[in-house]
């Protein structure tokens, strides 16, 4: 069942399944390395509930719900 | 495993340069920068990029043999496909366009913990045929992770070479493979195949190339692989026109532009998945297991814990703003001092005269102008070097972006901001810690609004002689004065960031790394420190010494015979205690109200009187160009009671208080005080401030623009609360 990355409880494990937005956006996001099949994980929410916390091959990033929401993903 | 392009084109070898041009590219937080520092040693140079605000690092490295190749920084990107100034440089600096200069060779940065995404970028570099060296760095932090420099080559199909700037291991190693790729074929490599739409795609728009980006023009030898690389590029890159002036629109040829939107799809999602299912199949199995994270794992769950992170955060925060007041003060004072007892010094061996005025107020007084700044600027970029190695910035980012973001800020400029409570000039320096360019000037936009310890002693001096009520009151309002200039600042982004062009939020992700924590490198971030503090000096510091002198000059000139006190009037009323005192004072009024400066002060009277201030405040509002503190001692100057009146001097702020205007009413009520301090407060009365906005932006845009808004700004308000207060009764 797809559902967006802002929208996972925190800590379960799932993968990228599509990624939308303008083209500019989806193209950083891909080219980060975001691309369908990756394993995404929600690790924290920052204080003020806002950005998230994501881990991503290895690395973490800080990605903002908004954009969360534009990632669409996958159970894993 | 690896193939050339389908084209398979004829060896190309140029012989090597006499003085090679290389460049070194990665993604951010690779350790891009140690190695450079580490293979460049002192030769290194910090400028910026010609006309903006991005920063260009320059040095020379020493190959096998003695031949010095010039070596180039780039910024740190995660792409060549060019969105941001910092992408479109990379791509220039890599291919060799827009003036750039075509690399011998390109060394690119693959953080050991990270090889499949810093990978990505060397397989955009290998297609655009640039002759590719890999730098493998972290690999003592990948510990047992990281893949084998060999079977990393292998797959790559280029030399990889494993260094440890810190202990400069593998630096010699490096510079060997430099050598040899140098000498080597130019041959793009491409580690995926188009299909046959997209192939269809790239053979028109590669023939719609100009001549100056093919291949035979950049390399000497035409080799289509490459030219299908700058195709791909192009395809993924340039948009159709949207008519208007877009500021993100890239300057291309109009036949290129036509031939990529002549269809609709541009087929460019297709290079990105194929680049990555190559990476993801041939890296994974030389990663003998995920690099371990557990100890900034560690460090996390507290740092961005909610509450106790918070209270970390707000620790750090206290300890960086205190520091930038109170360590530096004592050390500002000193050079203040310093300056004061030199001219003293030489007015002790020169005598009176206009050389010595000259000398001791405008050239020693200039230069005392500019190395004030020096500690502050010191100790701020000692502490961002320090929390940006470490891995703290980011985190920085990442707690404070749900409220920077709300005024469109970046989470970054949250230090720069705070840091502008101190002095906007290292502040605005320190905005270079932005990515973005765009992020980079709305901070520096704003931050001149915030209080700036040089606004304290005029606030002090008007609310002491203008304001009345008790202790209270008076620090309330102070208090006031700084709420104040955060809301303006706030809100000053969120509308410009809303209607001025370069500085609307584009839609990128903001999508930060946050790196794993790491010691930083005390010798990194002193050559950092001293670099930042060594470019003020040189670029900023000649223009506010200049500035200095010539505002000296405008309140010296033309001198005047001495003229007994009478016509100064009013001004030397409070000042008749000491006859001979007072002449000497009341001569000094007399200079500066018909010095070129003065002259200005009654020549802008008209503009300023609406919001309550006479031709006096106008030269000191004149004066306080230089630095606003000045304020004080000119009113001193205009009052006659001497230029060491400092803010807490009893006989300038009954002065004020007594001040009557022509038709005898007092000249300063406590609405001209408010009035005054709101126009301190917005005005842009700095010029440190625009030198360093000029230097930082690369041009005049962006501090004429700076200035023209906040005084825009600050004289509209001041006009409202002062005659506004006189309409509510309050005149």
């Amino acid at each position: 069942m797809v559902s967006t990355l802002a929208e996972t409880p925190l800590g379960r494990a799932v993968k990228v399944h599509a990624v939308d937005g303008s083209r500019a956006f989806r193209r950083r996001l891909l080219e980060m390395g975001l691309v369908p099949g990756t394993p995404v994980r929600i690790v924290t929410v920052a204080p003020l509930g806002d950005p998230l916390r994501i881990e991503v091959r290895g690395g973490q990033w800080s990605i903002r719900r908004a954009e969360a929401a534009q990632i669409q993903v996958l159970a894993r | 495993m690896t193939h050339a392009s389908c084209h398979d084109p004829a060896p190309v070898r140029d012989p090597v340069p006499a003085r090679p041009h290389l460049v070194l590219a990665g993604n951010p937080n690779v350790g891009k920068t140690t190695l450079f520092n580490a293979l460049t040693g002192s030769s290194a140079k910090v400028s910026n990029y010609p006309g903006i605000t991005v920063e260009a690092a320059s040095g020379e490295l020493t190959l096998p043999g003695g031949r010095i190749a010039e070596l180039h920084d780039l910024p740190g990107t995660y792409s060549t496909n060019a969105r941001s100034a910092e992408e479109q440089i990379a791509l220039d600096a890599v291919v060799g366009l827009d003036g750039a200069p075509t690399p011998d060779a390109v060394i690119v940065c693959i953080d050991a913990t990270q090889v499949a995404r810093a990978a990505y970028l060397l397989l955009q570099c290998q297609e655009l045929g640039a002759r590719c060296v890999v730098a493998l760095t972290m690999v003592d932090e990948a510990a047992g992770a990281a893949p084998s420099a060999r079977a990393l080559a292998a797959v790559l199909g280029c030399e990889v070479v494993a260094v440890t700037a810190r202990t400069r291991h593998g630096l010699d190693e490096l510079r060997a493979a430099v050598d040899r790729v140098l000498r080597s074929e130019r041959r793009p490599l491409w580690h995926w195949q188009p299909g046959p739409a997209l192939r269809a795609r790239l053979d028109a728009v590669r023939e719609a190339l100009p001549a100056s980006w093919r291949s035979a023009t950049r390399y000497g030898a035409p080799l289509p692989a490459a030219d299908d690389a700058l195709a791909l590029w192009a395809l993924t890159c340039i948009e159709p026109r949207t008519g208007g002036a877009d500021d993100d629109e890239l300057e291309v040829p109009d036949a290129l532009r036509a031939a990529v939107v002549a269809e609709p799809a541009p087929r460019d999602d297709e290079a990105v998945l194929a680049r990555w299912a190559w990476l993801d199949r041939e890296i994974p199995p030389l990663i003998q297991k995920p690099p371990d994270r557990s100890r900034t794992e560690r460090i996390d769950r507290i740092l961005l814990h909610r509450v106790v992170g918070f209270a970390a955060f707000l620790g750090v925060m206290t300890v960086l703003f205190m520091s930038l007041f109170w360590w530096a003060a004592p050390v500002m004072d000193a050079i203040d001092q310093g300056f004061k007892w030199t001219g003293d010094q030489l007015h002790g061996v020169l005598g009176d005269g206009v050389l010595t005025d000259f000398l001791v107020q405008g050239v020693i007084g200039g230069v005392g102008a500019v190395m004030v700044f020096l500690p502050q600027i010191l100790l701020l970029f000692l502490f961002l070097g320090f929390l940006e190695d470490c891995g703290y910035l980011a985190r920085v980012a990442y707690l404070m972006d749900r409220i920077m973001r709300s005024m469109n800020l970046h989470g970054r400029a949250f230090v720069p901001m705070l840091s502008g409570f101190a002095c906007a000039v290292p502040a605005i320096m320190a905005t270079r810690t932005m990515e973005r360019r765009r992020d980079r000037i709305l901070t520096m936009m704003v931050v001149p609004l915030m209080t700036c310890s040089a606004r304290l002693p005029v606030y002090t001096l008007v609310i002491g002689a203008l304001i009345p009520g008790s202790r209270w009151v008076q620090g309330l309002l102070m208090v006031g004065m700084y709420l104040f200039s955060v809301v303006t600042a706030l809100i000053a982004a969120w509308v410009m960031s809303k209607t001025v062009k370069p500085l609307k939020a584009k839609r990128l992700p903001f999508v930060i790394e946050l790196p794993p924590y790491r010691f930083p490198r005390l010798g990194g971030v002193l050559r950092m420190m001293w670099g930042k503090s060594s470019m003020f000096l040189r670029e900023a510091g000649t223009v506010i010494l200049a500035c200095s002198i010539a505002l000296w000059a405008l309140l010296y000139f033309p001198r005047s015979e001495p003229t007994p006190a009478p016509d100064a009037g009013a001004l030397v009323t409070q000042a008749a205690r000491d006859d001979a005192q007072a002449t000497a004072l009341a001569d000094q009024a007399h200079q500066l109200e018909h010095s070129y400066g003065g002259r200005l002060g009654h020549a802008i009277e008209p503009a300023i009187s609406p919001l309550g201030f006479d031709w006096k405040i106008g030269v000191g509002i004149i004066g306080a160009f230089a630095a606003r503190e000045v304020f004080v001692s000119t009113l001193g100057i205009v009052y006659a009671v001497g230029t060491d009146a400092d803010s807490h001097s009893e006989p300038l702020r009954v002065a004020l208080r007594d001040a009557r205007d022509a038709g005898g009413k007092r000249a300063y009520p406590p609405l001209v005080g408010l009035s005054l301090m709101i126009f301190f407060a917005l005005a842009c009365q700095c010029m440190s401030t625009l030198a360093v906005v000029r230097r930082e932006t690369g041009g005049l845009r962006w501090p004429v623009f700076l200035f023209a808004y906040m005084t825009v700004l600050a004289w509209i308000t001041s006009f409202c609360v002062y005659q506004g207060g006189r309409l509510l009764g309050f005149g």
